[in-house]
């Protein structure tokens, strides 16, 4: 009775020994299984999904036009303390005095990608974009400033 | 009573201190264990908590209650989702509002496929800090499918931020239901496969079996919660028995298990994926149609008074206390996070063990260290 | 050109030997230089092995644990593993303040000469060897061994209690697991009635014992590939280092060269342990001869013997790997449960089934 038992032990134990070699000796000669990603390589087929959160950025059209009215939503939305909003009066062509931006700073080290900033967004002037490459050398490249120099707010957004 | 934090604890004869952590390999991340030490047989435990404190709690306090959802991403940062609707769901609470039937089931797919990744990532790291490296790439490699369908509906993979008050921030993609329904295919495939390689080796049962035994009374008494208390026979699944989101309208089995030892908490957990398939599969084809958030004020500002609201995270009872005074930020929030209690409970687990076990035991409680610390 | 075409390294040597006898006249001289030149080639041979098996290693965990492995050192990744040396070769070697400094730096010098010193009798080819000493399987169980010593040293002198517990549990494994794999050598030595590695690989001209021996020799190869596995502290019996348990065990405080040493211990053992198996029950550098068929035998032949000899080597230590690939680690009182309730006394019922068929003359 005990040897049964004792042998009963070995048996089981090498069998569960070999089911599980089996499972790694399947992989080892089925290269096809490998799930590596050879990253740089890839890169010019490599696409992010289309909501993947990489940083803020301000879309500007051919005409170095943006939407962002300064409205500061935006500002008040972020948890952080990202996004800075520097405005400025400006003189329209009928002579009224306007608001309008000056810098909208975006400080990438500071973001932790929430997206609260874009929903917030009346005009939907900031969205997300894709680029997930931001390491630099210098911290001070990751203070962004969104807004293109001598961009305009685009006509009828308001 | 010894062993109390603060309290000296002597070192008695034949007996010598190794500080596991803040840098040890299966710490899991910066836990500080101080153990005494007989030969190889571990004699008492102080864990040592606040390496990774980023005071969670009373930042939020100056936040809106739009924006304090975002920081618990980063407290138990394998279940995002699971944290953020909890503090959804609280705020939801106070405003009595009610959330669009699309957004609960929604809420519901991803807190199970969020259950059901936070599970592989656990089977793999218990394979490897029982000295097993493989598994770790098996799971990780059904996780990842699970992770595209994060990044392609929330646009993140890790601290999404995808639940707000009154529902979802926004429609999921269109591939959702697809995407989903093909890694489900995939994941009960290989099922068999992570039996195979874990669940009946001979090597893992005897490294499991027996070891950490966590009695009903002394989980009740911990505040043990999750596959940790279900494992020693403690009913105490909040989707059963509380149910939010849309866990009244499926049917699933609470998992138990009365072995109270390392290798019931790994069945648990090992079966609970099943259930977790089943819940998905069971909704992923009625998402009723409709809005996906509910309307909210721009200023959300709750009624005075406090709210409480619990769920159930892959690692327990996570719970949301929040005070307010009706301002609009929160005038106190408390999260009873589900690893506190669990770690509390290790010192009498792992006692007269050895250190291989206590290693087990840990990679069993599945702890998650940013959720201990906060 | 001829004596490298004929793959006979027993030419190779007779042509240095003359070679060199001619340039130098004073017998002593002449034995003192072949020794040097025999160590410098034996040392540089192992630790090119050691870069191959290192390269093998990590291809073999790749590609079980679905992933690439490396693959951008040199082609398909083949000089990483000098590239890593290299690295370590420029690592500060630390020595702990509180440490016996004597000790902790000579304990990976005694590592790496035991595991060197047991090459000695294996039989690389045919009449290839360094030194065919009479008590060969004496010697190599013996001089395997020494390696504990080493072990201890590392983790005592560190005067760290993550190193010291690691070289406790290595010594009780080392110690127990030795009794196993010496009883499976002698299950060869009481069926090839030799001691001398170079007479049992002559023993199995008309088959391998693990063919010719039925099923008592393929037990105790399953015991010896076991016990073997544990006694060089690979996984899943790695618990002089688990990682997950005592962040390394015994090397835990070197870094550098030292650390090298460990490794290059490490890969010598796994090969020499290898190279013992396939000497002893798959026939060494001996062709797959099946006694009778003549002409069978003969077309073996053709395969140098050198390669017979790898082959059967490089077969075990991938199975050894695969062991490592596969398993979760053992606690500290399962493997000595293993060892002295389970192989312990098979392989005693074993040695005396195999006596029994010697006796009888049973085997093949």
């Amino acid at each position: 009775m005990f040897l049964k038992e004792y042998f009963g032990t070995i048996y089981k134990s090498v069998k569960s020994l070999l089911i599980g070699m089996k499972v790694t000796g399947y992989y080892f000669t089925h290269l096809k299984e490998i799930q590596t990603e050879e990253y740089p390589d890839n890169r010019a087929t490599l696409k992010m999904f289309d909501r993947f959160k990489g940083e803020v950025v301000m879309p500007h059209d051919e005409n170095n036009e943006h939407r962002c009215t300064g409205c500061q939503a935006c500002e008040i939305a972020c948890p952080n303390g990202t996004i800075k909003i520097i405005t400025k009066q400006e003189i329209l062509a009928d002579g009224k005095k306007k608001k309008r931006i000056d810098t909208f700073v975006y400080r990438l080290d500071l973001c932790t990608m929430c997206n609260l900033c874009v929903v917030a967004c009346p005009s939907d002037a900031i969205v997300m974009a894709q680029n997930f490459e931001h390491s630099v050398y210098d911290k001070k490249q990751l203070k962004k400033i969104l807004n293109n120099p001598d961009s305009k707010l685009m006509a009828g957004v308001e | 009573m010894r062993g109390l934090i603060g309290e000296d604890i002597l070192t008695e004869e034949g007996e010598f201190i190794i500080n596991m952590g803040p840098q040890h390999p299966s710490t899991h991340g910066v836990l500080h264990l101080k153990i005494w030490l007989d030969g190889e047989t571990v004699k008492r435990i102080q864990p040592n908590l606040g390496y990774i404190h980023r005071s969670i709690e009373k930042m939020s306090e100056s936040l809106s209650y739009r924006n304090f959802i975002f920081a618990t991403s980063r407290m138990d940062y394998l279940a995002a989702h699971v944290n953020n609707e909890a503090c959804a769901l609280t705020v939801e609470k106070g405003l009595q509002l009610e959330v669009p039937q699309r957004a609960k089931v929604i809420r519901t797919i991803l807190s199970e496929l969020t259950r059901l990744q936070s599970h592989q990532l656990w089977w793999g790291c218990t394979g490897l800090d029982l000295g097993g490296v493989t598994p770790f790439f098996y799971a990780f490699r059904e996780r990842e499918a699970i992770m595209e369908i994060f990044e392609e509906t929330c646009g993140a993979r890790l601290t999404q931020n995808y639940m707000v008050p009154g529902g979802i921030m926004y429609d999921v993609h269109p591939n959702f239901q697809k995407r989903v329904k093909d890694v489900m295919i995939q994941i009960k495939g290989k099922f068999e496969e992570y039996d195979n390689i874990m669940t009946g080796n001979v090597i893992l049962e005897n490294r499991l079996k027996g070891v950490g035994y966590l009695s009903k009374e002394d989980a009740l008494s911990y505040g043990v919660t999750g596959p940790t208390a279900r494992a020693s026979g403690l009913s105490c699944d909040l989707r059963k028995s509380n149910p939010y989101s849309a866990y009244d309208q499926v049917q699933f089995d609470e998992i138990l298990d009365t072995g109270g030892d390392c290798y019931a908490r790994y069945m648990v957990r090992m079966r609970e994926m099943r259930q977790s398939v089943s819940i998905i599969e069971q909704l992923i084809d009625n998402i009723p149609e409709g809005d996906f958030q509910a309307k909210t004020k721009n200023v959300i500002k709750l009624p005075k008074g406090e709210f409480y609201q619990r769920v159930e995270t892959p690692r327990g009872e996570l719970g949301v206390f929040i005070v307010s005074d009706g301002a609009a930020s929160p005038y106190r929030i408390k999260y009873r996070s589900p690893g506190f209690s669990n770690l509390s409970a290790l010192p009498i687990m792992a006692k007269g063990g050895k250190i291989g076990d206590l290693v087990a035991i840990m990679a069993t409680i599945d702890l998650v260290i940013p959720d201990i610390d906060r | 050109m001829r004596i490298f075409l004929s793959y006979s390294f027993s030419a190779l040597a007779t042509f240095i030997h003359s070679f060199l006898a001619g340039l130098i006249s004073n017998g002593m001289f002449l034995l003192v230089t072949e020794m040097v030149i025999t160590g410098v080639s034996l040392i540089v041979f192992l630790v090119l092995l050691c870069f191959f098996l290192g390269y093998m290693e990590r291809r073999v965990a790749a590609f079980m644990e679905i992933r690439l492995g490396p693959n951008r050192v040199g082609p398909q990744g083949t000089l990483q593993i000098v590239a890593d040396t290299v690295k370590l070769l420029f690592k500060e070697g630390l020595t702990p303040d509180s440490s016996d400094k004597f000790l902790f730096n000579l304990a990976p010098f005694i590592m790496v000469v035991a595991s060197m010193l047991v090459v000695a009798p294996i039989a690389f080819a045919k009449d290839f060897q360094l030194y065919d000493i009479n008590i060969g399987v004496l010697y190599v169980s013996a001089v395997s061994s020494i390696s504990v010593i080493g072990i201890l040293m590392a983790g005592w002198s560190s005067n760290n209690k993550y190193s010291l517990l690691g070289a406790m549990r290595s010594g009780a494994q080392i110690v127990s697991y030795e009794l196993s794999v010496g009883l499976s050598l002698i299950s060869i030595v009481i069926l090839s009635g030799s001691l001398s590695l170079g007479d049992i690989v002559k023993s199995q001209e008309n088959g391998w014992w693990i063919i010719k021996g039925h099923i008592p020799i393929i037990i105790s190869f399953v015991i010896f590939v076991i016990a073997s596995t544990a006694e060089i502290n690979r996984a899943p019996f790695d618990l002089a280092e688990a990682d997950q348990e005592l962040t390394g065990g015994f090397h835990t405080e070197y870094a550098g060269m030292k650390f090298a040493m460990f490794l290059l211990s490490e890969y010598i053992n796994l090969f020499v342990v290898s190279a013992i198996a396939a000497t002893l029950f798959l026939g060494g550098w001996m062709p797959f001869h099946i006694g009778g068929l003549v002409s069978f035998n003969h077309i073996m032949d053709y395969i140098p013997s050198s390669l017979w000899f790898f082959g059967k080597t490089f077969f075990v230590i991938f199975i050894i790997m695969w062991f490592r690939w596969t398993f979760p680690r053992l606690r500290v009182d399962q493997l000595l449960t293993l060892e002295w309730k389970y192989l312990l006394p098979i392989s005693m019922v074993n040695v005396i089934f195999v006596t029994v068929m010697a006796i009888m003359g049973w085997h093949l």
